[in-house]
């Protein structure tokens, strides 16, 4: 006898090429165990496109088709349609992008597929840089971090624009069902994708998952780092169904950010004021998002 | 009439079980029965999955209620050694011991 809360089947095995406590595969692990086995998924150039190791080795029970970079939105919205016209209806389709292919490359594809109106899933897993190419800056690198291309140096070149937002950039498309997990939380997790599969229409998830080579720590630490991620407010878990807002986890004394930066390598060069200034940018970020929370439930 | 060939597109069709990662390892995670309370939370955060259930008589139950509750192994041919069990176990029944050669 057994008492778990997430669903036992496993839809991934072991033996595949991620490195030692990568938050990518927790991340996959929990999507096929909401999704089930009638899923199929689609990846372009990203982490997971040499997770699953060298050819002829696969790592998941599921058909899995690789794509180019740019173009997962596309793709996903040309099996849909096949699978309708076959008379499968009933086949999860699903895209699953890191931040790069999402937030900058793919993000014209992601935005017609969107459009269309496709019964699709687009799962974002953010790591927050280009980590399968080594660390490259990309659109959803938070404010003061050192990737690669932001180097730092005596002028301090670090990345200094905020974090791109890709869940309210799909908020604003007018999609049935948006929501941002992670994966310290498994039960939010898969809650909030086993409600999305009831939902017809395209699905957008966003998952935060560390990276340990790329973020600087040590990797036994992914899942308490995603945790912290939560409870300082970096990264809020909301949904938004057909334009509600819902947060699901709120922290009732939020921990200064401070505690999430000085785990992690990338921000080790912070002096207190520019902590100070990210304090500042999330916590305006949380005041706006419990705005549109208490606005959008009115009436 | 279009011939197409048998397999139009490369299909990957070897397990990645073949690949055995347990050689990427450089601290061991052992667990200690005596303290383990059979909650899976080790099972519920393994990016591998590399931690399997065992039979509830595998080893014995640090309290007569848990005897009931499956058991946890640690499949060492795919452990790539990363600690979060460790990390994550809320009673810290999971050490990290340093892995050592035949050799040595």
């Amino acid at each position: 006898m057994r008492k778990l809360t997430i669903p036992e089947e496993e839809y991934m095995l072991p033996g595949h090429t991620a490195c030692l406590g990568c938050g990518a595969t927790i991340a996959m692990r929990y999507v096929l165990k909401a999704l089930g086995k009638n899923t199929i998924l689609s990846i372009p150039a990203c982490c997971w496109a040499v997770i699953p190791g060298v050819y002829p080795r696969r790592t998941l029970q599921v058909p899995l088709l690789y794509t180019a970079f740019e173009v997962t939105g596309a793709a996903i919205s040309g099996i849909r349609e096949a699978l309708n016209a076959m008379g499968k209806e009933d086949v999860n389709v699903v895209g699953f992008a890191g931040d790069g292919g999402t937030a900058d490359i793919g993000l014209q594809a992601l935005s017609g597929a969107a459009e269309r109106g496709h019964n699709i899933f687009y799962i974002m897993y953010d790591n927050e840089a280009y980590m399968n190419t080594g660390i490259q800056r990309s659109g959803s690198t938070p404010m003061g971090a050192w990737t690669t291309t932001t180097p730092g140096g005596k002028r301090r070149m670090y990345k200094w624009e905020p974090k791109k937002s890709v869940a309210e950039i799909m908020v604003a498309h007018h999609i049935p069902y948006v929501a941002t997990v992670t994966i310290a939380y498994p039960e939010d997790l898969i809650a909030k994708i086993k409600r999305a599969k009831e939902i017809k229409g395209p699905k957008f998830i966003q998952i935060l998952s560390p990276c340990p080579t790329g973020w600087r720590y040590s990797p036994d630490k992914t899942v308490e780092i995603s945790r912290l991620a939560v409870q300082t407010n970096m990264f809020p878990l909301y949904e938004v169904v057909k334009g509600t807002y819902r947060i699901t986890v709120k922290p009732k004394n939020p921990k200064p950010i401070k505690e999430y930066l000085r785990l992690q390598g990338r921000f080790r060069h912070l002096t207190d004021e520019e902590i100070e200034r990210i304090q500042k940018q999330v916590d305006e970020n949380w005041k706006e998002l419990l705005k549109k929370e208490k606005c959008t439930n009115e009436e | 009439m279009i011939n197409l060939p048998e397999e139009p597109t490369p299909i990957a069709k070897v397990p990645s079980t073949e690949n055995k990662t347990g050689g990427w390892r450089t601290f061991r995670p052992v667990i200690n029965y005596e303290k383990c309370i059979r909650c899976y939370i080790c099972w519920k955060f393994c990016p591998e999955p590399a931690i399997e259930f065992d039979s509830p008589d595998a080893f014995p139950a640090p309290k007569p209620a848990l005897a009931k509750f499956d058991t946890v192994k640690i499949n060492y041919d795919y452990c790539k050694g990363c600690g979060i069990c460790a990390n994550e176990c809320p009673v810290k029944a999971i050490d990290m011991v340093l892995e050592e050669t035949e050799e040595d």
